[in-house]
């Protein structure tokens, strides 16, 4: 079976004419930001335009859960640096519509850019509270006014309730707890983190967290936010499932995040929680051919790693947005010769002076295998294996293991084999 | 060539140990050590380890990749 090589808008050659439209990105953040110097970095020297739905220049979002949040609001670190992007900025719009054949994009101010190449770089939200709620007091966080907002209201004192011990949740509670503030924080499930890390971690950060003083409510959830209801309209507490209530001057919901893909509605792109590419992070329709010109990126993108088949995964980290939208542009603009996204998941987290490092995926685990686990030391090694084979360790305070661990997923990584060959899979209409 | 890592920047994330770990690797106690002096055959690694860091702690001169080199 021979299919036609991919014929798309820049198959003329990467460095497109300087007077066409060029290359757009949509999300400003650091998938896009990222992609752009890529872009840059193998040669594209046509136009290149980066949209933005907040008025704020490129920054990192990870401290905004942890030191930002009650340390000096010195929000000028977190700055991306954008030298040599050569790019035009449009921040503070929103996209609103994408049409694939044509590679328009609308703005929601009305305006329509088309592009020779799009990369979709718009992230993800922080998933909203949708029951009532009162109107002051309840915040969740994703951006920097968001963790302004947030950082303003622990400066008050709390107490703070938080919805959700996820990573977000939790690196609130510990930053709540290093500047004193009373934090209760509530999780369906069993323990925070049990999901994905399983029994051993959990009871791990459980315990970090009630020594540090939190009032932790697990097996619970938030039923219902209360306010005062005296035409300030201030949150004063909740109501969790098991009957109890707690008293709060500031609720965080923490809940997880949701992919942006609000705009790419009608546009024809698969979208199942993220916009769903290929191996080598092109735009799929629903029919599952790629889309000439699009490819996608960081928390937004559902992507196939090599363990995760068929629906793939969507991750939210920090290096996964910078290696993905490196390989992003690459397709971009190299479509004949792409390379398959296949990296070693890692992510970090800071708690009370422990760091965490994850590497691989260990919700994909049979079998966790405890090799170090001292509360008193704070040093955490564990594990995780499907059918015999290592998929993932999760460490505290154990940066040597971690990298070991990498170096052996990364070696069986570059055993498995890619996805379907680009080109195969030809875009047909 | 020759790298640079910024100890007041560092904060140990390990992302340089896992995409150049012949120049960057921990040790029991967490500490990142680090070769100053690198052959040239390693640069592209040591530029991925320094792109992936996310502080930006990591510098490198002397090879054809490092800025203003």
């Amino acid at each position: 079976m021979t299919g036609p090589r991919m014929t798309g808008p820049l198959t003329s050659g990467p460095l497109t004419s300087a007077t066409g439209p060029g290359i757009i990105v949509v999300g400003a953040s650091l998938a896009g930001v990222r992609a752009a110097r890529a872009l840059r970095e193998r040669g594209y020297g046509g136009r290149l335009t980066l949209v933005g739905d907040e008025r704020h220049p490129p920054y990192d979002r990870p401290p905004l859960s942890k030191e930002f949040l009650t340390g000096p609001a010195d929000a000028e670190r977190f700055g991306l640096p954008l030298d040599g992007l050569e790019a035009d900025w449009v921040l503070g719009r929103a996209a609103e519509r994408l049409d694939p054949r044509r590679l328009v994009v609308a703005l929601d101010d009305g305006t329509e850019m088309p592009c020779e190449g799009l990369v979709i770089a718009t992230g993800s939200r922080a998933r909203p509270w949708v029951a009532d709620a009162p109107r002051r007091g309840v915040h969740t966080l994703r951006g920097l006014d968001d963790a302004r907002a947030l950082g303003a209201a622990l400066a008050g004192g709390g107490p703070l309730l938080i919805a959700g011990a996820g990573f977000v949740g939790t690196e609130i509670a510990a930053a709540a707890r290093a500047a004193d503030v009373p934090v209760t924080l509530v999780d369906k499930a069993a323990r925070p983190w049990i999901g994905r890390f399983g029994a051993e971690a959990a009871a791990f950060v459980e315990r970090l967290h009630r020594d540090a003083g939190v009032d932790l409510r697990c097996g619970t959830r938030v039923e219902a936010l209360t306010g005062d209801g005296d035409g300030d309209d201030r949150v004063t507490g909740a109501e969790l499932s098991d009957g109890t209530s707690v008293a709060a001057g500031t609720v965080v919901v923490a809940l997880g995040a949701v992919p942006s893909t609000g705009w790419l509605a009608g546009s024809g792109l698969a979208l199942d929680q993220g916009v769903r590419v290929d191996a080598y992070c092109r735009a799929l329709r629903t029919d599952g051919t790629h889309v000439p010109g699009i490819v996608a990126a960081g928390d937004v993108a559902r992507w196939p790693h090599p363990w995760v088949p068929g629906r793939g995964l969507t991750l939210g980290h920090w290096s996964n947005a910078v290696e993905q939208a490196e390989v992003a542009a690459r397709t971009l603009l190299f479509p004949q010769e792409p390379t398959a996204y296949r990296p070693v998941p890692s992510f970090w987290s800071d708690q009370y002076g422990v760091k965490f490092r994850s590497v691989g995926l260990p919700e994909l685990a049979d079998t966790v295998e405890v090799r170090e686990q001292s509360t008193e030391r704070r040093r955490l090694d564990l594990a995780y294996y499907r059918d015999g084979a290592l998929v993932g360790a999760l460490t505290a305070n154990r940066a040597a293991r971690t990298a070991s661990y990498q170096a052996q997923l990364a070696a069986a990584l570059a055993l498995a084999p890619d996805g379907p060959l680009p080109g195969r899979q030809a875009a047909t209409s | 060539m020759k790298t640079h890592v910024d100890r007041d920047l560092c904060d140990n994330h390990g992302q340089c140990v896992f995409a150049a770990p012949e120049v960057f690797s921990f040790d029991d106690d967490d500490y990142l050590l680090y070769t100053e002096e690198a052959g040239d055959e390693l640069q592209e690694k040591v530029a991925k380890a320094a792109a992936v860091c996310p502080v930006r702690a990591i510098t490198f001169t002397g090879g054809s990749l490092a800025a203003g080199a």
